[in-house]
Parts: structure tokens; C-alpha cells; sequence
């Protein structure tokens, strides 16, 4: 028999047998070798004095800000203050911009092609379609992005994000989820495609597919705006002015810390049903805590996220701006394309305390979270023909400060709850089709795919419905 | 190392000349694998040397695919590839499998290992694995700035007698010791330098027979294979992965590529 065997086949044989011999400790065995080798290796060629003091200083701070009595207030505070910065300092460069881009060029463009003879619907879908779908973009989300990228890349240069990491990983692994999904979680803050790709350092197929279809549910760069913006008009104008800061500030990370929550809860109902298994155990490193090159993270952090970011918006804003301008100037029977979704999406909107103008939107920007804000802008603009601050029909305005963006959606019928409503829905929904594109690739499976699409925007329905029933019972 | 910087600044110093190439990864000479613990500033020296921005953050988890880069020193042109920073070989998550199969199948003709100077005991383990797997290595002691803050001295000779590969000491983020770090490169690449890698040595006799033993069937079977003790140790924990490389001759094209290079 051995005779017929080939070379390899013996070879493979032989190792199956020794493995035998060796019996099943050949892993333990191995690692503690190689522990041992470097154990002997450090004795020789290291020598560490202990007496400096600078050693302790990590530990100390790691002592507070992953305590169990401050580990969360602390993290609160951070991710507040964050926030009440870009919230107060991205008021007056939002106005100067959207008074150079939109004040000014605009009407000088329109009055060029005027003059160049261009017809009426060129005009249109140029200027008042793709320019100033793009111009509000940036003069939206460039001084917020400008502001909260830096602030939130020093604290990760720092070493912080580790730290929060830490904290969180108790409570993952209560919801039967790998503790690494802290990680991938807060990676998701970013951008919930890079968040799904993150899960790769999970070791188990299980653990690994609830961190990537629960990683929708941390608050990704194109919905921080939304929030910002909304929670600035809605939840700031409801308080007297003094407090408005802080309030909103606190509104922001409410909606955040309830991603978290919903994060946490879908992970452990999926750990109990679909994908049942215990948690396994690993060993999260605490990097030292480095201190951050201020200017180079300040560059890099301008060029590598707010303008990637802003450059994706805009390149998804110009494309929209042109659809949205084409859904609100077609008409069919007398009334716009966009008028009869509006009008057909309305009814099911009511139920759950939104409008038809807001569930368009996110169907019309579903490529990219980050156009949401300008969209449902447009279509409120068309829809309500309310156009004291613009110029008719799909034209984006003038708007230079929250406060005149929330007259206008006030003065369409929003209120509190649409306000509330939306952040509720801006976290969650269905992920941007890049996300939806990142979990395929990733998981490999349609199924999956399917799920991690559809669960977030069943939640949200839900979740908007049952606020939206106490907010008119009250 | 302030008193160095006089040095750096001067341009004889750089007398070798590196190129950063961007992406510009056509027609390379040689092919360079950085790997090392996560958080140690893989990317950091990944960026020096190609000129690129991999964004880099410190927290494990940042890198978790493979990032390409280009550079030119001695006019020879390296092609580098930044893998995913992990703190072992031996698991089956996929970043420590990116890691690990580009280590092993992919062939670099050097492979920097990048390490934590403040942390040598624990990131040496994966030093270790690595030197298992390829005979070509580079230890880059990385910051060496913060060891000394910490009141750490390290010999780096002497560890670079133990492991028998250069040792560099770098503080990346102040680009000290890339210079020395581009020229071990060159020269192991080049075959100026050669290695004597450390191997995992065992007291646990019945470990030791069994690995010499399959070492010296698989020499038999594939004349040539540069990492015949990984391979057996792979083995003996039951790797489908490599169980399936012997069965579908992916080990054999291993060994000819290596033939061919050397």
C-alpha cells in the first residue's frame, strides 16, 4: 500500500502521524517556546531603569479614563465637547462661504449664461441643478468637517480611541459580540464602509458578521452633518439661547450613545437566534499614549477626510442636483415627477411623524449619505412652492445660517417631532450603497447583505412610529 | 537623538538616494513586505519611503489589507507592500492570513519587521514566527525616541547577534535611521548581507524530534524550500491551508520561484 502512495501524499501521512505523537498540547508547546525565546532574547539585550517617573504617567491616566465610575462620563464629555466646538465654530465660516458661493457667484454665472444666450433649461440644470447642489454642500459640510475632523483625529493620534475600546468591550461581550467590535465600531464612526472592512480582525465567522451588519448603527462622517444641522434648529431653537450649545451638543450625542445602544442590542438578539455562540476571548492592547504632531495631523486629517469626504459629496451632489432639478421641472398632467412621489410617499411618512420630501430624499441619496441635508432642502423649496428664499421651482437658495434654513422647513410644516424624527432616522437607516457594496465583498453572501440593508431601516421605521405616537398622544 | 540631527540634515548623508515612487510600481528589482505588531509605525515608515499618505492612527486595527508603494535606492527599484499589523502568525483571522500568505507565497526579497522599541519582549514574538518563515529580514527597532524617555536601553547589537539579522534604530516619525533602515534593505535584498535567522528552539524533546524529523521529509520532498521548519510546523498544527499548497504544488512553485530568483 505504501508503495502506491505518492511522495506527497507519504509526507502528509508522516505529519498526521507525528501529530499524533506530539498529541494535541504541539500549540501550547509552540507558543511557549516562543515565548521563552523571547523572554531570553529581551533578558540580554534590554535593560529597563525604573526609575523614571515619565513610565507612570500612562497608567495613571489609563486608571481614569478607563475607571468604572468615569470611563463613560468621561467619554461623554470628550464626544460633547467635540461636538460643542464644531457646533459654535462652524456658524460664521458656513455664512462667509454660502455668501461667496452663493450670493455672489450665482448670480454672476446666471447673468453670463444670459448673456451667452443659453436657453432656459441649460441654465437650469447647470446653475441651478449641479452648481448650487455642489455650493451647498461644501458651505454646508465644509467648516463642520473642517472643524470635527482635526479635533476627532488628534483625540485618535492621541491613543484615546483604544481606551474607548476598552470600556466598550465588556458590554460587547455581554451581548454575546467579540470584544475587537469596539473597534470596528468606533472605526465606523468614520465611515461605515472602512468600519466593515475593519471586522477583518475578528477571528470567528460569527462574531465577525455581527460586528459588520451591526457597524451601520455607529454615526458615519455623511450623517454627523445632519445631525449637527437638525440638532442645531430643532432641539437648540427649543431651549432658551444660552443653552442652546450645550443642549445640542447633548442632543448629538444622545443620538450616538442610542447607536451604540441599538448596536449592543442587535448584536446580542443575533447571538441568541440567527448566530448563536459564545464570545471569545482576546487581548486588547492599550497603545502609550503618544503625543499628537498637531500640524501634520492637522493636515493630514484636512487633506485625508474632510476634503475625501467633500469630494465625495460633491461628486454625488452634481449628479442629484441635476435629478433633483429634472424630478421638479418635468411634469406630467400639470404636476412635477418629484410632486407625485411626494404626494404617493406622504401617507406612510405621517405614520411614522416624517414627510414625503424626507423619505425621497434618502431614496435620492442613497449613494451618499452626505447629500441628505441639501436634498430635502430642494425638494421642500419645490414642493411647498415656498420660495421667498430662492428662486421657484428645484432651485436651491440662498441660505446663509441654520436659523434661516429652520424658518423655512418650519414654515413647511416641521416641527419638533419631524426634527427629532429625522436624527432618529438619519441613524437609522439603510447604509449608503458603498457600504451596502463593502458588506458583499466582504461577507460574500447576498443574504447577509440583504439583512444588514434592511434591519436598520425596519428598526428605524418602528422606532420613528412609536416616538411619533407618544410625541401626539402627549 | 538630537545630536544626530546635523547629520540627517546634510545631504552626503543621503548619499544613496532615495526615490519615493508613489505607486509607481512598474518594473521592480526587488520586493519588500513590511509586517510587525499593530500600532509599532509600519505605516509611518511605509510613508517615508514611498512618499506616500497611508493614513496612520495610533490604535491596532488601523491597516487591515494590504497597501503598495515604490521606491528607488542604488538605482534598483523596490516595489514595498505594508501588511496588515498583527501580533502573531498563527491564527486564521484574515489579517493575520493577508500577513502571513504574502510572507510565504508572495516571496519578498526582504521583509522589514517593524517593532516597538518600548515593547521588545512582546513584539519579538513575532519576530520570531517571522524568522521561521523567511531567511531575508530586517528588524527596524522603532521608537527608539520613546525607549529612551522610558528609560530603556537596548542593545541593538547584541540583539542583532541573537536574532542574526540588521538591526536598524528608528524613530520613524522623525524619519531617524530610515537612511540605515533603506541600506540593510538594499544590501540583504542584494545578497550583500546574509542572514543566519534565529530559530524557535524547544526544550520539550518529543517537539523537537517531530519537528526535525518532518523538516528533513519535506527537504526531501521539495529540495530547496527556504521555510521547510515552517512548514512543519504548520503541519504539525494541522494548517489545511498549507496541507492544501503541498496537494495542489503551490509549495513546489514556491520553491522554483526560489530558484530562480537566487
Amino acid at each position: 500500500m505504501a508503495e502506491t502512495l505518492n511522495p506527497k501524499e507519504k509526507l502528509l501521512n508522516t505529519a498526521n502521524e507525528l501529530r499524533w505523537e506530539v498529541g494535541e498540547n504541539f500549540h501550547d508547546t509552540l507558543l511557549e517556546s516562543i515565548y521563552k525565546n523571547a523572554a531570553d532574547i529581551t533578558a540580554l539585550t534590554v535593560n529597563h531603569d525604573n526609575k523614571g517617573r515619565k513610565y507612570n504617567f500612562d497608567s495613571v491616566v489609563d486608571k481614569v479614563v478607563t475607571s468604572r465610575l468615569l470611563g463613560f462620563p468621561i467619554m461623554f464629555l470628550l464626544l460633547a465637547l467635540v461636538f460643542w466646538l464644531t457646533i459654535a465654530g462652524a456658524n460664521y465660516p458656513s455664512r462667509f462661504l454660502s455668501f461667496i458661493l452663493i450670493d455672489n457667484i450665482h448670480p454672476f454665472l446666471k447673468d453670463l449664461l444670459f448673456f451667452l444666450n443659453s436657453p432656459w433649461w441649460l441654465t437650469g440644470l447647470i446653475l441651478d441643478g449641479a452648481y448650487l447642489a455642489s455650493a451647498w454642500v461644501v458651505s454646508v459640510m465644509l467648516p463642520p468637517m473642517a472643524i470635527f475632523f482635526p479635533v476627532f483625529t488628534l483625540l485618535e493620534d492621541y491613543g484615546y480611541l483604544p481606551r474607548v475600546a476598552f470600556n466598550m468591550d465588556s458590554l460587547f461581550r455581554k451581548a454575546g459580540a467579540h470584544g475587537k467590535q469596539a473597534l470596528t465600531m468606533t472605526m465606523g464612526f468614520g465611515c461605515n464602509a472602512a468600519g466593515v472592512v475593519a471586522a477583518r480582525i475578528i477571528d470567528s465567522p460569527r462574531e465577525r458578521l455581527i460586528a459588520i451588519i451591526t457597524n451601520n448603527f455607529s454615526l458615519c462622517n455623511g450623517r454627523w452633518p445632519t445631525q449637527i444641522l437638525i440638532a442645531t434648529i430643532f432641539i437648540g431653537g427649543a431651549v432658551s439661547p444660552h443653552l442652546a450649545g450645550f443642549v445640542t451638543a447633548a442632543a448629538v450625542v444622545f443620538v450616538a450613545v442610542l447607536g451604540i445602544l441599538f448596536s449592543l442590542i442587535v448584536s446580542w438578539t443575533l447571538s441568541k437566534t440567527a448566530l448563536k455562540g459564545e464570545a471569545s476571548a482576546f487581548s486588547l492592547e492599550l497603545p502609550p499614549y503618544r503625543p499628537p504632531r498637531i500640524l501634520q495631523t492637522l493636515y493630514t486629517s484636512l487633506i485625508d477626510r474632510t476634503l475625501i469626504v467633500l469630494w465625495r459629496a460633491v461628486v454625488f451632489a452634481l449628479p442629484s442636483g441635476i435629478v433633483i432639478w429634472l424630478v421638479a421641472n418635468l411634469t406630467v398632467g400639470g404636476y412635477s415627477i418629484a410632486a407625485y412621489m411626494i404626494n404617493w410617499l406622504d401617507p406612510l411618512a405621517f405614520i411614522i411623524g416624517l414627510n414625503g420630501v424626507i423619505l425621497l430624499a434618502y431614496i435620492i441619496a442613497i449613494p451618499a449619505n452626505e447629500i441628505v441635508i441639501p436634498t430635502i432642502l430642494m425638494l421642500t423649496v419645490l414642493v411647498t412652492g415656498n420660495d421667498s428664499a430662492g428662486a421657484g421651482a428645484g432651485v436651491l437658495f440662498e441660505i446663509d445660517s441654520a436659523s434661516q434654513t429652520g424658518n423655512l422647513l418650519i414654515s413647511s410644516g416641521w416641527t419638533l417631532l419631524t426634527g427629532m424624527n429625522l436624527m432618529l432616522f438619519s441613524l437609522l437607516h439603510n447604509p449608503c450603497s458603498t457600504t451596502i457594496y463593502t458588506i458583499y465583498k466582504e461577507t460574500k453572501s447576498l443574504l447577509w447583505t440583504f439583512v444588514s440593508s434592511v434591519l436598520p431601516i425596519l428598526i428605524g421605521f418602528v422606532i420613528c412610529f412609536l416616538v411619533t405616537l407618544i410625541y401626539r398622544a402627549l | 537623538m538630537p545630536d544626530n540631527n546635523n547629520c540627517i540634515n546634510c545631504p552626503a548623508y543621503n548619499s544613496g538616494n532615495l526615490v519615493k515612487l508613489g505607486i509607481n510600481m512598474t518594473d521592480f528589482d526587488y520586493v519588500v513586505a513590511l509586517a510587525g505588531n499593530p500600532n509599532t509605525g509600519k505605516s509611518t515608515v511605509f510613508n517615508n519611503l514611498t512618499g506616500l499618505r497611508q493614513h496612520t492612527g495610533n490604535w491596532p486595527g488601523k491597516t487591515v489589507a494590504r497597501a503598495e508603494g515604490a521606491f528607488a535606492y542604488n538605482e534598483k527599484k523596490f516595489k514595498i507592500v505594508d501588511l496588515p499589523g498583527t501580533y502573531s502568525l498563527l491564527s486564521t483571522s484574515t489579517d493575520e492570513e493577508i500577513a502571513r500568505d504574502f510572507i510565504l507565497f508572495g516571496q519578498p526579497d526582504v521583509t522589514v519587521v517593524v517593532i516597538d522599541a518600548t515593547r521588545i519582549e512582546r513584539n519579538l514574538n513575532m519576530v520570531l514566527q517571522v524568522l521561521e518563515i523567511t531567511d531575508k529580514a530586517v528588524l527596524c527597532l522603532n521608537l527608539v525616541d520613546e525607549a529612551k524617555r522610558h528609560n530603556i536601553t537596548i542593545d541593538d547589537r547584541a540583539l542583532s547577534r541573537e536574532l542574526g539579522i540588521p538591526v536598524v534604530p528608528s524613530a520613524a516619525r522623525q524619519r531617524v535611521g530610515m537612511p540605515e533602515l533603506l541600506n540593510f534593505i538594499f544590501q540583504v535584498a542584494a545578497g550583500e548581507y546574509i542572514c543566519k535567522p534565529r530559530r524557535i528552539s524547544s526544550d520539550s524533546k518529543s517537539f523537537n524530534t517531530a519537528v526535525d524529523k518532518l523538516v528533513s521529509e519535506i527537504e526531501k520532498e521539495f529540495p530547496g524550500l527556504p521555510n521547510a521548519r515552517w512548514v512543519a510546523l504548520r503541519l504539525l498544527e494541522g494548517d489545511q491551508k498549507i496541507i492544501d499548497s503541498i496537494k495542489n504544488g503551490e509549495l513546489v512553485n514556491l520553491v522554483k520561484n526560489n530558484y530562480y530568483t537566487s
